[in-house]
């Protein structure tokens, strides 16, 4: 490639999207839910690295609106549909909510993971977004990219390798 | 995101204390167990955005093996005990006389092991603090991990993920002779821990 591509970065509790050219990435997912939507007629893929399920536990005046679920999903709606997305035409792939620690005892804090997940799909049905495949749960970190010509969503990890979805 | 605005640089030397008195029992007590001296540098108490914290062990994607110690009592907060996988190997090799296999990963008696020195350095740092603080402060089971760096300390930020956007760390680092990193701690504590720590040292709330 001659040309320098594109790389967005969204980090943690963070979202961001990718129009035409470029890879949009978040790394050392854990707990966390890397969510991603995609337009494939106009080459629109958006990222958004959830950190917790819903905003409702919010206690601080400034929301951060990347950082849960309930608010991540519909912000990344709208800036894709901004930039020309149609909704019909999104969809969705998703990656992490690992456990990245057993416990045999603990409260709801423990199993974050699989809530984050859980709470992913739900607003993605609310939104009547199809969720076209996933890689989460299980106790390992991953690195998520997509690349927005293909809409193939790259996943890393230390003990599972590489994997595409 | 204003939790630690009032923190004025007398209340981090205090928490900068509180991280010194830990690790330096942490670090007398792996000195006993290695048979050798461990120095300590000096601890940094700081306050980061989530982003920057998977910086402090290079990067979010480098791989680290840590120790997981939710802490419990009456100034809870999450403990990271925190080495590279080569370091993780030289421990096993001096302590156990367990020969790491060359492989990458650990098997389950090497794990087991870990966790176990994991915990015997964890009980000593947290032993002198609450001792130090009149607090009580116990440490979970442990859960030992081999990951992204960034994976496994997120886990560490929910609490604060809960307040904002940046946590407070107590980071010490473990050091052989003068440069080998044997380890790093980082305790993070709880939001509500901190005024318990700073009552509890005597040190006046400015909220007063």
């Amino acid at each position: 490639m001659i040309e320098e591509q594109n790389i967005v970065k969204v980090g943690m509790a963070d979202l961001n999207v990718v129009k035409t050219s470029g890879i949009i990435r978040t790394t050392g997912l854990g707990s966390c839910v890397g969510l991603t939507l995609y337009d494939k007629n106009i080459q629109l893929a958006g990222m958004a690295h959830v950190m917790l399920p819903s905003s409702d536990i919010a206690r601080d005046g400034q929301l951060n609106i990347a950082k849960y679920a309930d608010t991540a999903l519909p912000e990344l709606v709208r800036k894709m549909t901004a930039l020309g997305a149609s909704r019909s035409r999104i969809v969705a792939k998703m990656a992490g909510g690992a456990q990245m620690f057993n416990f045999s005892s603990g409260g709801d804090h423990m199993r974050i993971g699989p809530r984050n997940v859980e709470a992913c799909k739900l607003f993605l049905e609310e939104y009547k977004i199809p969720l076209l495949a996933e890689d989460t749960g299980a106790n390992y970190g991953r690195t998520i990219e997509m690349d927005c010509i293909s809409g193939i969503l790259f996943i890393r990890s230390v003990q599972m390798g590489k994997k595409e979805l | 995101m204003n939790l630690f605005d009032d923190l004025e640089g007398f209340k981090m030397d205090v928490l900068k204390e509180v991280g010194n008195i830990g690790a330096g029992n942490a670090a007398t007590a792996l000195s006993q167990l290695l048979d050798k001296p461990i120095d300590m540098a000096v601890p940094k108490v700081q306050i980061l955005p989530f982003e920057k914290i998977a910086d402090k062990v290079g990067g979010p994607e480098q791989i680290v093996l840590a120790v997981f110690f939710r802490v419990e009592g009456e100034a809870p907060g999450n403990l990271f005990f925190i080495l590279t996988p080569e370091a993780g190997k030289g421990l096993l090799h001096r302590l156990a006389g367990i020969e790491a296999s060359e492989e990458e990963f650990f098997n389950e008696m090497e794990q087991s092991a870990l966790s176990e020195i994991g915990n015997i350095l964890a009980g000593s740092y947290l032993s002198s603090l609450a001792d130090f603080t009149q607090l009580s402060m116990t440490p979970t089971v442990p859960g030992l991990a081999m990951d992204m760096a960034g994976a496994i300390l997120n886990y560490g930020l929910i609490q604060f993920g809960e307040m904002g956007d940046d946590a407070l760390l107590i980071d010490t680092t473990f050091l052989e002779g003068k440069e080998e990193v044997e380890g790093q701690f980082f305790l993070i504590p709880d939001p509500e821990s901190f005024d318990k720590i700073f009552k509890s040292l005597g040190v006046p709330l400015t909220d007063d």
